[in-house]
């Protein structure tokens, strides 16, 4: 494409915008639905049970270590159809362009995107593009959705683990938040910290391959792990109890998380999950985890109990416990 | 009152400002309160400024006194230990 | 710089909670510990350390919060600032959901505001070196630990010839604070846990007053959870032997004699005034105002700002909280029209604030 940067032109629905799929969004993006330009995908599918999930991702920087809006996007979307069982049967990703936005940077972006799709093993097959006036949006905004299939037999929902249940982290926490905090260079801290955004359909895959009687998954994202912990702990009616000492952070992580005041276990993870699993399979799941790239640093965290229904209780490094609630509000850094 | 975390100084600039390293992450420390504090020190710092400086051992192991605690507790109660 | 805390906690800790349960077993009352701070409430319950003490010791959360103890003058006050064309207001994130007669800081910035959360004195400076068309007014909050800090920003600004920066003042003192605690006779407090950064500065005498006028013991106390363990520990000694007198336990961090060096910087910039306390009312000699030499600085002489008091809100018990003679559960707003997401009193808003970490950390299921 000759022209650097986007126009409201291109949002035009003409020629640019016409152009401007061909030549740029189709080499990435480019499945076989998507090359028909039809209104709809149209897939096959067998009878059971769908997944579908929608989203949308606004992140600032759009870049940052280890990740980018796109990657972000088709992540997300897939690990939201990971989360009930589902393995992605194809993603729709509606892009709002910033008049004035750099082809080059909507370039890696898409190419990100391509990468991040072949590691999960799905396609975009749905898209469309709008072109805002300078200022209306910040660079670029992705929605997406996303369709999948859960296999049979299989049945996760937060509302679904029991008492004895055994609790499982597949890595270290906090890792995408800190990175992009890094990233926004806020508070002049500097630091290699790349965030942990991945696709985790797979490593669900390879976890129901060794029990199909996980019952609660969820990747702990917004609000972080003691959000999901609460949730979950409410949705199923059961108490939840997690050992401080075996929660997995980086010293890098606790280390911003010290300088700033916040609590780790209320920061965004992108590719990390939590699973509730019956107690007879947990080591089996537990060491398929950690044969997988992606859960190669899980760890048995905890369990669900009967006492205490709905609350989420930690037990510190010094012996004592305190309660974990819901992210309330948005962590501000403290002073004090 | 309020959040002090201890870092190693690892350079001093000119003008009073340090970069100072907390397990990994870096942020520049201004030492107008701590001038004495050199390169390879440990120092606390409340809100960017180096509020103190530590001797290493100190810095390194905050136990020395609970193990000081631990021996009279032994010597209070002797066969306890 | 952590330590791997975990085989020392696990070996040093039974013992410590042996000990202080043995002293505390000695009294016929439970004991009342005050832990002035709010990094020590906070760090108290993040610990589980309350839930290991025994019944027989009782924590008071103290007035050493900044955000529970600004009046809500103060932060109508910022949120006037703030409001202003060509003015930024740079703040502590602890201030952004301290609710204000009407609005909060938060509240304001999603409103269109220009407010930036500063993790420095000297951020605010680079802020107003990097935007000479705006006014870039530091909101300071804080205690001595962060004072010397706000006074050297002040030189700064002088000697780097910004005109654009200034200063809302809303620094307080903590040994004053104590004094009109213990003076109007209403806690029943049997030791202090004394602010461990607080004291980096000042050091151990201006809280000499407490053991030698009162007859009360106070320890100055580090942040790690063996750290307040211990400080816990020196206390009950102290009660058990008989002696009242003022410890340091956070010894690799705190010299009896403070930071001097800090102390004549903020004495350069900043003169004692008397104080508004939210909760304890006005007490002599207990806040900080900038010197006549820097008063040009002055954000509420320069912007005409109005000081209007506003009560506390009917119900709200933040005053007797803060003064250690009511728990938070005790009120009768707690945790019914008073929540972290929709805070009445400041002790609620602040993360450290007595109520929140109540709320948040606090009990035995």
């Amino acid at each position: 494409m000759k022209e650097r940067r986007i126009s409201l032109a291109h949002g035009a629905g003409g020629k640019l915008s016409h152009d401007l799929v061909q030549e740029l969004f189709l080499p990435y993006l480019g499945s076989a639905p998507l090359q028909a330009l039809d209104d709809s995908a149209v897939i096959p599918f067998e009878t059971g049970q769908l997944a579908f999930t929608t989203d949308a991702y606004v992140v600032k920087p759009l870049f940052f270590p280890g990740g980018d809006i796109g990657r972000l996007a088709v992540c997300g979307t897939v690990n939201d159809l990971a989360m009930v069982g589902a393995q992605p049967l194809g993603l729709s990703c509606s892009f709002i362009l910033e008049e004035g936005l750099l082809i080059a940077d909507l370039e890696r972006v898409l190419a990100s995107m391509q990468t991040a799709g072949q590691e999960a093993g799905v396609q975009v097959v749905a898209g469309d593009t709008k072109v805002v006036e300078h200022g209306a949006v910040e660079g670029l905004f992705i929605t997406t959705a996303g369709i999948g299939q859960i296999p049979p037999g299989v049945a996760i929902g937060s509302a679904r683990t029991v008492p004895g249940d055994v609790i499982i982290v597949s890595g270290p926490l906090g890792d995408h938040e800190i990175a992009v905090l890094l990233a926004r260079g806020e508070f002049s801290l500097q630091g290699e910290v790349k965030s942990d955004c991945a696709p985790l359909n797979k490593l669900v895959a390879t976890m129901l391959a060794a029990s199909s009687t996980i019952h609660c998954l969820r990747d702990p994202t917004r609000g972080g792990m003691a959000t999901v912990l609460w949730e979950i702990a409410h949705a199923s009616g059961v108490g939840v109890v997690v050992e401080e000492e075996e929660i997995p952070i980086r010293g890098e992580v606790r280390a911003v998380c010290d300088l700033l005041g916040f609590d780790p276990y209320y920061l965004a993870n992108e590719g990390r999950l939590i699973a509730f699993v019956p107690e007879g399979a947990a080591r089996t799941i537990l060491q398929a985890m950690q044969q997988h790239p992606l859960g190669k640093g899980a760890k048995l965290i905890g369990r669900a109990v009967a006492d205490h229904p709905g609350t989420v209780l930690l037990h510190t490094t010094l012996g004592g416990h305190r309660i974990l609630e819901p992210l309330s509000g948005v962590q501000f850094p403290r002073i004090c | 009152m309020c959040l002090g975390i201890l870092g190693k100084i690892v350079s001093i600039t000119t003008n009073g400002l340090a970069a100072v390293d907390f397990d990994g992450i870096k942020r520049e420390v201004s030492l107008m309160l701590c001038p004495e504090a050199q390169i390879g020190d440990y120092v606390l710092v409340h809100v960017g400024f180096a509020i103190r400086r530590l001797e290493p051992e100190d810095a390194q192991e905050t136990l020395r006194l609970f193990r000081e605690i631990e021996e009279s507790y032994r010597e209070e109660k002797p066969g306890a230990g | 710089m952590r330590k791997n805390p975990g085989q020392a906690e696990a070996r040093l800790a039974p013992l410590l909670l042996k000990e202080i349960t043995g002293f505390a077993g000695l009294f016929d009352q439970p004991l009342r510990l005050m832990e002035v701070c709010g990094t020590h409430t906070v760090a108290i319950f993040r610990s589980g350390i309350q839930s290991l003490l025994p019944n027989a010791i009782e924590l008071l959360s103290g007035p050493g919060c900044p955000v529970c103890v600004t009046p809500t003058a103060e932060i109508d006050q910022a949120i006037a600032l703030a409001r202003q064309k060509n003015v930024i207001l740079a703040t502590f994130g602890d201030l952004m959901r301290v609710p204000g007669s009407s609005s909060s800081l938060q509240q304001e910035w999603g409103e269109g505001s220009a407010i930036r959360v500063i993790l420095s004195p000297l951020d605010a400076l680079q802020l107003a070196a990097e935007r000479p068309d705006h006014f870039v007014c530091l909101f300071a909050v804080g205690f001595e630990t962060t004072s010397p800090t706000i006074a050297t920003a002040v030189m700064e600004a002088g000697s780097q010839g910004l005109t654009n920066f200034y200063l809302l003042s809303s620094q307080r003192l903590i040994p004053p604070a104590i004094r009109a605690l213990l003076a109007n006779g209403m806690a029943q407090i049997d030791g202090f846990i004394l602010p461990g950064h607080v004291s980096v500065i000042i050091g151990e005498a201006p809280y000499r007053f407490i053991a030698e006028e009162f007859g009360i013991p106070g320890v100055i106390t580090g942040f790690e959870p063996l750290e307040i363990l211990e400080g816990i520990y020196m206390l009950l000694k102290q009660k058990k032997e008989g002696r009242a007198a003022i410890e340091i336990q956070y010894r690799r961090a705190v010299a009896v004699e403070g930071n001097e060096r800090a102390r004549a910087i903020m004495a350069e910039v900043f003169a004692p005034v008397d104080a508004n306390w939210r909760g304890l009312g006005m007490i002599p000699a207990s806040g900080l105002a900038l010197r006549e030499a820097f008063s040009y600085l002055d954000a509420a002489q320069h912007f005409a700002l109005p000081y209007v008091e506003q009560g506390d809100a009917p119900g709200c018990l933040c005053g007797a909280v803060l003064q250690g003679i009511r728990r938070p559960p005790e009120c009768p707003l707690f945790g019914t029209q008073c929540t972290p997401e929709e805070p009445i009193g400041a002790c609620m808003v602040s993360t450290e604030g007595s109520c929140a970490a109540y709320y948040k950390y606090g009990g035995r299921p």
